[in-house]
């Protein structure tokens, strides 16, 4: 095969790939609004996706503030800028940092292991065991994993969001002897509605992209065992590489409104 | 034995996946409480065929009768009602991995008996466990189990909405001999105790010998020998004599 064949070839791949996920992306609408509804296995994802993240998403932002604010001191001291340190930090961390990294720690652990937990379940046939037993296996296991993983990332990054700024707080208490309340403060005054809203509303679009590739991965699983890693794996890229494309767009959607 | 109309009843079933054709005009007739093997090799389309009877495959052309519904037609909805009545065991079991084995027997009994008290429940589980001679593991997760107590429990999974015809993919692949003569006769204990209907796919003689009330012989895609396991042993055709050397 010539080279610009090949070329076309993997072009006319991708395009078929989008297509197919766009496809289970309606599918999932369309299955999402159609009762029956799977309350009681949406409140399982929400406590496996949400509750069981919540230490690693934690400790995460916890890091993410003591580094950001070690890095950015001594930099802040040299304009003779240091009150400023809280403020700045709050909307580095609220409106990019805190959702992104947030994000990106849940595509490797959700998406893979959404990936994974779907993929063998295919392989091992419990998908179509489920079929047959007269359930919809895309409504209990895929849309029940898409909402909760949607309903969960912002929760996750409100949580890694303030415990990044406590992070913070301790090193500009330790280096600066700033007040918990004055640092409160300073983050309160200058964080607007504009920041706080767009930045939060992007983080149910990582979530919904996070649910939806692992889903599609796992769920479209193929090759026995060989494929349930490969649908981990490939789950976790795209869903990373997703959160990067969905931040720029938010952030050139953002720009527009700041701009009027 | 045979009652005229038959629970499953296909004409001339075609079935490819691209250039490959699995199923070229397939016929069979399964009867009430009747335990019909189908034989055939590895790749032949045998459990293609299961597949398309319960439509986790979609046939090509040719006519699927199930419970005198045509599968082709129904709709979801009354395609999931009688799928209740049609019992499926997977090749592999397919137990759900990540529920204990008294959840795996609640998830179709709570999709479909949706008004059963809790007491009423627990008892129908544990009654299907002990038809597979299981009740001691109710509380145990599919990996603590052994392949041949994963195909009984998958079994009892099978049998806890009382079908009325059951599919038996490869029953008694992977298993070493002792445990496969236990699986082939809990099957007729199974058959007799609750006047089940098999389709039993295969490709163990000595099951299909002990199992079988009638056998088909599934060779290029179509039912290339019918009859009774006696029969088919000495036919002189050389495909079907294959089978049983």
């Amino acid at each position: 095969m010539s080279s610009k064949h090949k070329y076309l070839n993997d072009w006319a791949a991708y395009f078929d790939e989008t297509g197919k996920v766009t496809r289970f992306a309606f599918r999932f609408f369309r299955e999402a609004v159609k009762p029956p509804y799977e309350f009681r296995e949406l409140l399982k994802q929400c406590y496996v996706i949400g509750y069981q993240s919540l230490f690693l998403v934690g400790l995460t932002g916890f890091i993410m503030g003591l580094v950001f604010d070690l890095q950015s001191r001594p930099t802040m001291i040299e304009f003779g800028a240091e009150s400023f340190m809280p403020g700045m930090i709050g909307i580095s961390i609220v409106r990019e940092i805190g959702p992104v990294i947030t994000a990106l720690i849940c595509a490797g652990k959700i998406g893979s292991s959404i990936g994974a937990e779907l993929g063998s379940m295919k392989v091992t046939e419990q998908i179509d065991a489920m079929e047959v037993s007269g359930t919809n296996p895309f409504k209990y296991l895929v849309v029940t994993r898409i909402m909760a993983a949607t309903l969960m990332l912002p929760i996750l990054t409100i949580a890694a969001d303030g415990i990044g700024l406590f992070g913070s707080y301790l090193i500009e208490s330790y280096k600066g002897d700033v007040t918990f309340k004055l640092y409160i403060n300073k983050v309160i005054n200058i964080l607007s509605f504009g920041d706080m809203v767009p930045s939060i509303i992007k983080t149910f679009f990582f979530g919904f992209a996070i649910g939806l590739i692992g889903c599609y991965k796992g769920y479209n699983s193929e090759k026995g065992t060989a494929g349930v890693g490969a649908a981990a794996n490939v789950a976790v890229v795209i869903a990373s590489l997703l959160v990067f494309v969905l931040d720029l767009i938010a952030v050139l959607i953002s720009d527009i409104f700041y701009e009027l | 034995m045979k009652d005229n109309t038959p629970l499953i009843e296909i004409r001339d079933l075609h079935k490819s996946f691209g250039d490959h054709h699995v199923l070229n005009g397939f016929n069979m007739s399964l009867y009430e409480k009747e335990n019909l093997v189908i034989v055939g090799k590895s790749g032949s389309g045998k459990s293609v065929l299961l597949k398309c009877i319960v439509r986790l495959v979609d046939i090509d052309s040719g006519t699927l009768n199930v419970l005198g519904q045509s599968i082709p037609d129904l709709q979801q909805e009354e395609l999931d009602i009688l799928r209740t009545d049609v019992g499926f065991l997977f090749q592999g079991s397919a137990l759900y991995d990540s529920m204990t084995v008294r959840e795996n027997l609640q998830f179709p009994l709570r999709r479909h008996s949706k008004r059963l008290q809790r007491p009423d429940e627990d008892k129908l589980i544990l009654e299907a466990l002990e038809s597979v001679g299981l009740a001691h593991t109710l509380d145990l997760m599919p990996e603590e189990l052994s392949g041949g107590m994963k195909r009984r429990v998958a079994l009892a999974r099978t049998l806890i909405l009382q079908p009325k015809i059951i599919l038996y993919d490869e029953p008694t692949s992977g298993l070493d001999p002792i445990t496969a003569k236990e699986i082939i006769e809990l099957i007729l204990k199974v058959q007799n105790q609750y006047g089940t209907a098999s389709l039993i796919i295969t490709h163990d003689m000595d099951c299909a010998r002990v199992i079988s009330n009638r056998m088909i012989i599934l060779v290029d895609g179509i039912d290339y020998g019918n009859g009774v396991y006696q029969e088919l042993a000495i036919s002189e055709d050389p495909k079907i004599r294959a089978f049983f050397k």
